[in-house]
């Protein structure tokens, strides 16, 4: 498995998206997705990266990341403990199968957004996978167009990462990053 | 908490202020229109400024002042092309870690964006190629901005770091207070080792028998080789020192075996190649000194102690990682091992048989020319012999920077200065002017080929107004000397445009003369160490020495790009005589 989904901390300054795009390219690392905006922290931003690993070890990616002076923490986002959401915007000309088209909406517990005589637009707000099963299932009626957002995540139960890295003022001081992410402070 | 409110002043005097604060001594730069506000302030300041003749020569100089005095180099430029003419010094700085704050004049913020007049977005472009960097468009950051970036440069692995001011921001009026704490909450180097790695690493070393200690430029940014002295005569384990660690480690000690990779020792080659144990002390795995990386060291596990994270398992897989300073990590280390070798001491006898064996039978040597010519390594040598292990020697890049590595007799670190990582050919001149500003009453040598010193000899006309007697010894061979050598051996000796005939224009001696230094030629073996000797003994101004010498002189060892360690050829065609050694 070679896909991991990173959730990514950084100052909240200019120019901080530009330098993990640039990063991220200089290094020849894929991204599937990246998602980015603000936190309960006005001064701190969160991306929510999607990587596509071949040939190159996680362990190096989150290590080159952490040299960004401007990324306060990183941690992986594994399948089973965080919730993980995209959302899809789709605009399908189903033409006289309107009805299973319908059918299909509330099947995946999407919703329908605007609707005219020949366009019903869709909204689903999902994993990936259930985006990826409704988006096959809604291909045979005629897609006319679509958008997704990258895909961000957070985890299950009371864990906050922002709490492990930071306070309201900066970096908290009851907390202890675990040692992994320490080891990568340079 | 309410902040006091510093004195009132523009951002430009806010900015020199600031520099001053850091604890600027020089700074190397060119004027211009962004920049100007800062230049009236500077006029006045107790901070020396070199004016330079290319914003290229300030960079390169601000990096030899970094290598050979350790503290942080400065330079400055304005807008557009200004800045980008940095690019190369700071990529540069960013590949062999050097300290480097650069500071440019941006255009005005309202006009930013718009393609103004010399405009550049050279934070943009120089992201990839900076430790970080900064774009200023309030006054308000300035001295936070430069406080930062001095700490970010010198701290963890050292490097470049850019601050580009907008000229409104150094226009307007501000009030100047100098932080007296930085809390940066993405940045936190790890100084010290975890102990859990110092155990492992020195119960690894304790139970290797063909151990090698493999030095990197680290070693000397840590300001750590009387560790390393240390750590080697404790382990007594074969030391090889990377190109950008010569001098880390005397060559004269019995325990070196000289400098690994594509140009190195035969020994120190080896050694890495059989060895069970790489004790890696701040080196990053380079393409030019594992070959191909797939052959390389097969049998042996790694220790690797590094400041940066990021170098763990970049290209070569660590059985034991060890982050921190490498002066704070070999501290650790010794007594570790001390309490291991209380259990078990290693014989490393066999091994040193093996390792003896081949320094002796192979060390770095020429032969002289047939034609009568001088040789371009003996050249190098007899400066090395004349002017001794105290004085610096600064190098550009290409055959005589291999030469100089191999036959100057390195004692002392910070004594060798050259382009390690980006191989930036033009650097020995400018770097040398630095090197000299740096440390005044050594002598520094800069060892040039013809080719690099026509990329900035324009900085000799900086040396010879400021009073910096560098001394240049270009080693002409009329050619672009590595690339021929490459076309020799893998391109049938077609020679495309790689001959510069510099023995015919320009006159080197002349054009010595033309930017105030002084010019001497030698054209005979017998006259080399006479001239070293005249050019030794001019210390008012700078000295270029044109040395014409024979130009198909190769670099030997090698190891050609791509190929294995264990290929190494001694001369063309010819591999050592392995079955002959006891591997």
């Amino acid at each position: 498995m070679s896909k991991h989904t990173l959730a990514v901390l950084v100052e909240n300054s200019p120019g901080v998206l530009a330098r993990v795009a640039s990063l991220f390219s200089r290094r020849a690392y894929n991204i599937d997705s990246l998602a980015v905006g603000p936190t309960e922290n006005p001064d701190i931003s969160r991306m929510t990266i999607v990587l596509n690993l071949e040939g190159h070890v996680l362990d190096q990616v989150m290590a080159q990341l952490y040299k960004l002076v401007n990324v306060i923490a990183i941690c992986e986002m594994p399948l089973e403990t965080t919730i993980q959401r995209e959302l899809l915007l789709v605009k399908v000309a189903p033409g006289a199968k309107r009805s299973e088209v319908l059918t299909l909406v509330r099947q995946f517990q999407a919703k329908i957004v605007d609707e005219d005589d020949d366009v019903l637009t869709i909204e689903s707000t999902a994993d990936s996978e259930i985006i990826e099963g409704l988006l096959s299932a809604l291909t045979p009626f005629g897609i006319k167009e679509l958008v997704q957002s990258g895909l961000v995540a957070l985890e299950r139960g009371t864990a906050a990462l922002s709490d492990r890295t930071l306070s309201a003022q900066g970096i908290s001081t009851e907390h202890d990053i675990s040692r992994t992410q320490a080891d990568y402070q340079n | 908490m309410s902040r006091e409110l510093g004195p009132a002043m523009s951002g430009a005097s806010s900015l020199v202020k600031s520099l001053e604060a850091a604890g600027v001594e020089v700074m190397f730069g060119i004027p211009g229109g962004a920049i100007l506000p800062a230049y009236d302030p500077i006029f006045d300041s107790s901070i020396r400024h070199i004016l330079v003749r290319h914003e290229q020569g300030a960079g390169h100089a601000a990096t030899g002042y970094a290598q050979a005095t350790g503290r942080t180099g400065v330079c400055i430029a304005t807008s557009g092309p200004g800045a980008t003419n940095l690019v190369t010094p700071l990529a540069d700085a960013a590949m062999d870690s050097v300290p480097l704050v650069a500071i440019t004049g941006q255009v005005p913020s309202a006009a930013i964006g718009t393609d103004a007049f010399q405009e550049a977005d050279i934070r943009g472009v120089t992201m990839p190629i900076t430790k970080h960097n900064y774009l200023i468009t309030d006054p308000a950051d300035i001295p936070r901005a430069i406080a930062e970036a001095f700490h970010i440069a010198s701290t963890g692995r050292p490097g470049p770091v850019l601050v580009d001011i907008a000229k409104d921001a150094l226009q307007a009026m501000t009030n100047f207070t100098y932080p007296s704490k930085i809390s940066l909450a993405g940045y936190k180097p790890q100084v010290e080792p975890e102990d859990q790695a110092i155990r492992d690493a020195a119960a690894l070393i304790a139970q290797s028998t063909k151990p090698v200690l493999f030095v990197g430029g680290g070693v000397i940014k840590a300001e750590a080789h009387k560790e390393l002295m240390r750590l080697a005569e404790l382990t007594g384990a074969p030391v090889v020192t990377t190109l950008m660690a010569r001098g880390a480690f005397p060559d004269s000690h019995r325990l070196h075996l000289g400098m690994p990779g594509m140009h190195g020792t035969v020994a120190a080659v080896t050694a890495l190649q059989k060895s069970d144990l790489l004790i890696t002390l701040g080196a990053r795995f380079d393409d030019r000194v594992t070959g191909k990386l797939s052959s390389f060291a097969v049998n042996a596990k790694v220790i690797h102690a590094d400041i940066d994270p990021a170098e763990i398992g970049k290209n070569r897989y660590a059985d034991v990682a060890v982050i921190g300073d490498l002066k704070h990590i070999m501290k650790a280390l010794i007594p570790a091992i001390q309490n291991e070798f209380k259990k078990s001491h290693p014989d490393l006898v066999p091994w040193w048989k093996q390792m003896g064996s081949l320094r002796a039978t192979y060390p770095v040597g020429y032969t002289a020319p047939e034609n009568g010519e001088i040789a371009p390594q003996y050249v190098i040598e007899r400066i090395s012999d004349i002017s001794g292990p105290d004085s610096i020697y600064v190098a550009g890049v290409g055959q005589h920077q291999m030469w100089a590595s191999q036959f100057v007799k390195f004692e002392k670190p910070r004594t060798w200065l050259n382009s390690g990582g980006l191989g930036t050919m033009g650097y020995a001149v400018p770097a040398a002017m630095g090197a000299k500003v740096g440390k005044p009453d050594k002598t520094v040598w800069a060892i040039d080929g013809d080719g690099c010193f026509q990329m900035t000899n324009q900085e000799l006309v900086t040396c010879a107004l400021n009073n910096i007697p560098i001394k240049i010894a270009i080693i002409n061979n009329e050619s672009l000397g590595m690339v021929r050598q490459w076309q020799t051996m893998f391109y049938e000796g077609r020679y495309s445009n790689t001959s510069l005939e510099s023995k015919r224009v320009p006159d080197f001696v002349k054009l010595a003369d033309a930017m105030g230094c002084a010019g001497l030629r030698c054209e005979r073996t017998e006259d080399v160490d006479a001239v070293i000797k005249e050019a030794m003994s001019i210390n008012d101004q700078p000295v270029v020495v044109d040395f014409r010498v024979f130009k198909d002189a190769m670099v030997w060892p090698m190891v050609a790009a791509g190929t294995s360690n264990d290929e190494i050829m001694i001369a063309r065609g010819l591999a050592p005589d392995w079955d002959s050694q006891e591997l």
